[in-house]
């Protein structure tokens, strides 16, 4: 077997070198694809539980809430329980470094409690002197604060403004500006801390809740238990004494928190990965089916002279794992690289990214690479399988006879109307199925099950679209056409590679250009004002009080204003982030509704509240219903009176009136101040006024123009990855024309010597594969175009809806696809002619002696 | 019909090695002759030189008024499928059409109507035997029977000349003597010329004269065999 292995089966696969490489890049490319999304993912996520490790120390569970913090008053009650060895509290404020882009994480910190909670906080003076345990009480004072290394570093180097001109550096002569609200505030650098590798700041939490305004406020408290006290116990004992919206969970789960939240996103790349090493195993199939139709005689004589079925079985097989391992140890390869450049890419991009703390490391998996590597192998055999059976199980003597090209029949695919049928059908119960865990499984089912009926249907297609076609009177027409018709395999074989990517691109261009236009149109309503002011974003400590407020609406020029207030809840472990909006519903005011109204039903027991899309999915919501939120460290009862569509958070949000907000919660800032100009002023102008009031630094002034144009250059950067993944979907089917064309012009030198003979002259030989190539790719864009179709919509109405919870008005971009379409079939040709050379180089003479 | 004066043709190599010098052949219109000789003589390569596609070094073939050396390769082709009909070894009837249009095929690349070609073609279907099986797919044709659709459609478009190398090799003898009658047959009914190559003397002496081709040419050997 080893000597036969080597030289009938290996050796065939280097003398078809242009269809074994294209095969094996496929199924480098699917390998390396899905390894590559794993690999950052894993490398992200264990950044980040480093880091939560570092920073909750040696806690044993942490109390978490709203990411406006709660009520300090659950500290002192928490400490003093039974169950509790240390408590330590702690706030957190993402700091606007004012006129910067960037922000700084600030830690407030007990600095008595955290040397048993937290060691990894512990500050280090400057002078040298520990100040831990009390022995300095420099640390205490209000204007004091100590950088890590990180941070340090990273404020200490020269940045630009959101203009693109050059800063100073924001840490000069030992002193940091920090914006709280509209002001900034100079404080001093103190020291370092030793312990911990994120960018952050640590000042007296005391001082803290002073300077950025939140007084009474924490956003955790880190607990370590008494010995003999389980975590589980312990949160069984102490979540009674909570207030609604805050919670007791252990370290760890914040990790486990993240990777729920990124999860969609995780499952539609891999997905994505997934159909790459499909669309690999697919063109092993076909190269494989077409190369042991050529060789069917030689195995017929290899048989004939005593090689057993097994052997010749084993040995197609043997021809498959090989591409398989090739590709799997191309795509490992490939994979690395692509995630090593993925984080440098993300990387650059973000710019300031090391205040998020986190620089993932690439670390080799043994596992997983193995892992991957087998796939690539499995995907290499399983497209030989079929083949390699058909192979085993010929007759040698039939083979053998003269004439028996002739006889051997064409690639004839089983009949497989019903299977198409049933596969549409059940892509169409596949819809209706709900998510499972939020990942909408029912829906990428129909899309594979789509894909499949396609392919299914495709010589159904070809009978059915041929005829209309017409014969014509040109013989390369006729005989193309004969061909096409006789031999829908050969369709199938290199169409279907065309289907897949055709399909793919068009559900991805319709869904993107429905979601465009949506979000274009949703942004109009969104933002009817002339221009908007902010201190920072949401997030961070800039915000506008009633007084500020209060200025702006005063100014010369401002007709009318609208007020924003974004705070984030925390409404269970299972939905640790939820947006409550607070802002003048009517009056002009924009909100995307899509049911409901603006109106407040008169007379109504609760206060209204406007729920995203989002929020009605997740909670289940409609018109009428009555909803509860922890806020004011109460639950609250609220009456469901609209429902909007929002494309910003995907977690849920629900809209409250100005008025009711202010009355649970106190609350009076403000994040956003949105501004109708009076008429015959000019908007400059009153911008120009905005910013004096509160110097340049402290405020940030948008026009609706700027906002629009800035999210849809993110929305384009974001779906950029996508097109590059059609592309590369295009360039895989267009391989799968160039295998099968590659392979079909050595099965058919005979004939095309034949056609010399009869008077065709080689440059019509070339013509009529180029017109194969297109009719072929023609019905593969068909199919492809209705597949996408059903594709794009199953996307929009399933995909999206239960992945994102939110949904779009269709968009199909007509121009773009047709342009799209033709393009293919213009490259087919192309491909299929230069494939296909081989058929035109070979001398008419050598090609119709006696074969070979 | 064919006129062949002084062909020389020489093999590429070190040294070059002569097939044929001074060959010269005539054959009339109606005339089938046949060409025997060792193997490896050169036979399928006269064949070839004849049907332009083998270059020859020295020489003329002209076929009536046409001359065939010196032409380039599109303008032979194009004489080809004028003028010329061809029956090969190995068959080559195409799969994927019916055996009706696969004696049409020379009558598409002339640019034939339909309904023109179609009838053409059943009418010469008829003539070898296979009217009745004319919409079959090849799949199910015996040997003898796709040499009979080979010669149908060597003989559709009613060429000048009909060259065949070999048409009964792969048949077996009762088959062949029966396929060969009807080619040389049908060609005769066609006022062609026609060149048969063949290793079976027994089959040559069914042609109008035999030749055996040496290194000097072809030498008439009819009626020695
Ligand atoms: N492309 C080629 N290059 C070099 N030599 C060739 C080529 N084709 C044929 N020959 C040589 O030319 C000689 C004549 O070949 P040809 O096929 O014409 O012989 P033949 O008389 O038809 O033989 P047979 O009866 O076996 O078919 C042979 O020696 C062959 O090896
Ligand atoms: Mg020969």
């Amino acid at each position: 077997m080893k000597p036969t292995l080597r030289r009938v089966f290996l050796a065939s696969l280097l003398r078809r070198r242009l269809a074994t490489a294209l095969s094996l890049l496929a199924i480098a490319l699917g390998v390396a694809l899905g390894l590559a999304v794993q690999l950052i993912h894993a490398a992200a996520l264990d950044e980040f539980g480093r880091g939560v490790r570092l920073l909750s120390g040696s806690a044993d569970l942490q109390l978490v809430g709203p990411r406006e913090g709660f009520d300090e008053a659950i500290y002192p009650l928490l400490a003093g329980r039974p169950e509790v060895a240390d408590a330590s509290p702690l706030l957190e404020v993402e700091a606007r470094l004012p006129g910067r882009e960037d922000t700084l994480t600030v830690l407030g910190v007990d600095i008595f409690r955290i040397a048993a909670v937290q060691p990894a906080l512990l500050p280090r003076a400057e002078v040298g002197a520990d100040v831990g345990a009390g022995r300095s009480l420099l640390a205490l004072e209000p204007d004091r604060l100590f950088l890590s290394e990180a941070a340090r570093d990273a404020l200490s180097t020269p940045a630009v403004d959101s203009d693109g001109r050059p800063l100073p550096p924001a840490l000069a002569e030992g002193r940091l500006a920090l914006q709280s609200g509209v002001r900034s505030h100079r404080l001093r650098v103190a020291g370092s801390l030793p312990g911990s590798s994120a960018a952050l700041a640590v000042m007296d939490i005391g001082a803290a809740q002073q300077l950025f305004g939140r007084i009474g406020v924490l956003s955790r408290v880190d607990l370590a238990l008494r010995e003999g006290v389980t975590p589980q116990a312990a949160i069984a004992a102490l979540s009674p004494l909570l207030p609604p919206g805050v919670s007791l969970r252990e370290p760890e789960a914040a990790a486990t928190e993240v990777g729920t939240l990124s999860r969609a996103y995780r499952v539609n790349l891999t997905m994505l990965a997934a159909i790459a090493l499909l669309t690999g195993g697919f063109l092993v199939f076909s190269t494989q089916l077409l190369s042991v139709a050529r060789r069917r005689r030689e195995f017929a004589l290899l048989r004939a002279l005593g090689l057993e079925r097994g052997e010749l079985m084993r040995g197609l097989l043997a021809e498959g794992a090989a591409v398989g391992l090739g590709g799997g140890l191309g795509g490992v390869v490939l994979g690395h690289l692509l995630a090593g450049a993925a984080f440098r890419l993300v990387g650059a991009d973000l710019g300031a990214g090391f205040f998020d703390g986190l620089s993932p490391q690439l670390s080799f998996d043994p596992v997983l690479a193995a892992a991957y590597l087998l796939l690539g192998v499995a995907a290499g055999v399983a497209g030989t399988w079929l083949p390699a059976r058909e192979a085993a199980r010929a007759a040698p003597a039939q083979a053998l006879r003269a004439g028996a090209s002739e006889r051997s029949g064409l690639l004839q695919p089983r009949r497989r109307g019903p299977a198409a049928l049933a596969a549409g059908g059940l892509a169409a119960l596949a819809c209706l199925l709900p998510p499972v865990y939020g990942i909408p499984l029912g829906g990428y089912a129909a899309v594979v099950l789509v894909l499949f009926a396609a392919v299914a249907a495709l010589p159904a297609l070809a009978r059915a679209l041929l005829p209309l076609l017409g014969r014509g009177r040109s013989a390369l027409w006729r005989l193309a056409h004969a061909r096409l018709s006789a031999t829908p395999g050969q369709a199938v074989v290199a169409g279907a590679g065309v289907i897949a990517s055709v399909a793919l691109a068009t559900a991805m261009s319709i869904m993107v250009s429905s979601f465009r236009v949506s979000v274009d149109d949703w942004l109009g309503q969104l933002l009817p004002a002339d221009l908007y002011v902010r201190a920072s974003s949401a997030a961070a400590s800039g915000y506008l009080d009633a007084q500020a407020v209060a200025r702006i609406a005063a100014l010369d020029g401002v007709a009318d204003i609208g007020t924003t207030r974004l705070v984030n809840l925390r409404l269970s472990d299972e939905e640790p982030v939820f947006s409550v909006l607070s802002r003048v519903v009517g009056g002009g005011w924009g909100l995307p509704l899509i049911a409901g109204s603006k109106e407040v039903p008169a007379g109504a027991a609760l206060p209204p509240v406007w729920v995203s899309e989002a929020a009605a999915d997740r909670h289940r919501l409609a018109l009428g219903d009555r909803f509860e939120l922890p806020i004011g460290g109460r639950m609250e009862g609220f009456v469901v009176a609209g429902i909007w569509r929002d494309y910003a958070r995907q977690y849920g949000a629900a809209v409250l009136s100005a008025h009711d907000y202010v009355r649970l919660t106190g609350d009076t800032r403000i994040n956003d101040v949105a501004v109708r100009v009076a008429p015959g002023h000019e908007l400059s102008a009153v911008a120009e006024r905005v910013r004096a009031l509160f110097g340049p630094e402290h405020v940030r002034i948008a026009l609706p123009g700027e906002i629009r144009a800035a999210t849809l250059e993110i929305f384009d950067r974001t779906f950029l990855i996508t097109y590059l993944m059609e592309a590369v979907a295009v360039v895989i089917g267009l391989f799968g024309i160039a295998t099968t064309f590659a392979a079909l012009s050595t099965t058919r030198q005979g004939e095309f010597g034949m056609l010399r003979h009869l008077g065709l002259t080689r440059g019509e030989i070339g013509r009529l594969i180029a017109l194969e190539g297109a009719i072929t790719a023609a019905l593969g864009v068909v199919a492809g175009l209705l597949a996408g179709g059903a594709i794009g919509w199953v996307l929009i109405e399933v995909i999206n809806r239960q992945s994102f919870h939110w949904s779009m008005d269709l968009a199909v971009p007509w121009r773009p696809l047709a342009l799209f379409a033709l393009t293919l079939v213009a490259l087919a040709a192309l491909v299929a002619r230069l494939a296909g050379a081989r058929a035109m180089r070979r001398s008419a003479v050598l090609a119709v002696k006696a074969d070979w | 019909m064919l006129h062949i004066e002084s062909l020389r043709k020489t093999l590429p190599g070190s040294p070059p090695r002569v097939l044929f010098d001074g060959l010269d052949l005539r054959v009339a219109a109606g005339e089938c002759v046949a060409i025997v000789g060792e193997s490896g003589s050169g036979k399928s390569t006269l064949l070839n030189c004849i049907a332009g596609l083998e270059p020859v070094d020295a020489g003329r073939i002209a076929l009536g008024e046409a001359r065939i050396d010196g032409r380039d390769d599109d303008a032979l082709a194009r004489l080809r499928r004028q003028h010329f009909g061809f029956v090969f070894q190995a068959f080559h009837i195409l799969p994927h059409l019916s055996l009706l249009q696969n004696v049409a095929l020379p009558l598409w690349l002339l640019g034939r109507a339909d309904g023109e070609a179609a009838a053409a073609a059943r009418a010469m279907l008829e003539r070898v035997g296979l009217g009745a099986r004319a919409d079959d797919a090849p799949q199910q044709l015996s040997g003898g029977e796709m040499q009979r659709v080979a010669i149908a459609r060597a003989l559709v478009h009613r060429p000048a000349l009909v060259l065949a190398d070999e048409p009964t090799g792969n048949l077996d003898p009762g088959r062949a003597a029966d396929v060969l009658d009807l080619l040389l047959g049908q060609v005769r009914e066609n006022g062609a010329a026609g060149v048969l190559v063949t290793h079976s003397r027994i089959a040559a002496r069914r042609a109008d004269r035999v030749l055996e081709l040496g290194v000097g040419g072809l030498r008439d050997i009819t009626g020695l065999t």
